[in-house]
């Protein structure tokens, strides 16, 4: 699962920046058909966490009412210099992670 | 004795419908949801229900002490109801969220807001849907 951030490299202290991520991810609704009549099974990712140093500044609960290749764009104040960690997990249980230096003067 | 709990449940029925938006009650419990504070940004017309740009913005001084515990998108049509949740916290210093949704047919779609005090606020905005995302595919 690939993801792209989009985030600016470097923040003054306490200045509030937007944080941007696509994942790539079908999110399957379990309502669609393969060519051969089966169910495509249900398949989206559930919950997705950012942590800025450790500590958990956004999380999202999402649905088949997501569309695919999530996007999602929050905000968040830069406090220090570090990194940004992005995890996320889809029903079927895979994982998957990001993250992305910032530098805060 | 059976028809007066009918009239009873049907009483009870009427005043729940009056009370309380059967759409929210699972987030609110019940709980009082004013209109305001909360920003749906959504297009009018919508082409293509799989991919329909979203952007929610509240406004809060996102402090320690009052600030947007999180944002529930909540949709009419949708097979499941619950879209999304989002979940902030004084780190966010503005909150704000964009991202795309789903829309199984034109419907309205709700913005709920839950604060730290625990107060309830809500936007809702009206998308027609021309192509909405396959879900009739298996009847429903």
């Amino acid at each position: 699962m690939a993801a792209r951030i989009q985030l600016p490299g470097e923040a003054r202290r306490g200045e509030v920046i937007r944080v941007g991520i696509l994942i790539q991810h079908p999110m399957e609704t379990g309502y669609r058909l393969e060519v051969d009549g089966r169910k495509v099974p249900k398949n989206v990712i559930r919950s997705f966490a950012c942590r800025y140093n450790g500590v958990e500044v956004f999380r999202a609960e999402m649905s088949p009412g997501i569309a695919a290749n999530p996007f999602l764009q929050f905000h968040t104040v830069a406090l220090d210099s570090g990194e940004l960690e992005f995890s996320w997990v889809d029903d079927a249980g895979a994982r998957g992670s990001a993250r992305e230096a910032i530098k805060v003067g | 004795m059976r028809r007066r709990s009918f009239l009873i449940a049907l009483s009870g029925l009427a005043f729940g419908a009056r009370a309380a938006d059967p759409l929210l009650d699972p987030v609110t419990k019940g709980a009082p949801v004013t209109r305001g504070r909360v920003k749906l940004e959504m297009p009018l017309l919508a082409d293509n229900g799989n991919s329909v740009s979203m952007r929610v913005s509240v406004e809060s001084p996102m402090s320690e002490a009052d600030h947007v515990r999180a944002i529930h998108l909540i949709s009419e049509r949708n097979p499941e109801a619950r879209m999304a949740s989002f979940h902030l916290g004084p780190r966010a210093g503005s909150a704000e969220i964009t991202s795309r949704v789903r829309l199984a047919g034109s419907q309205r779609v709700v913005a709920l807001a839950e604060m730290s005090d625990g107060s309830f606020w809500m936007d809702s905005a009206n998308v027609v849907v021309t192509l909405s995302a396959c879900v009739d595919e298996l009847g429903g």
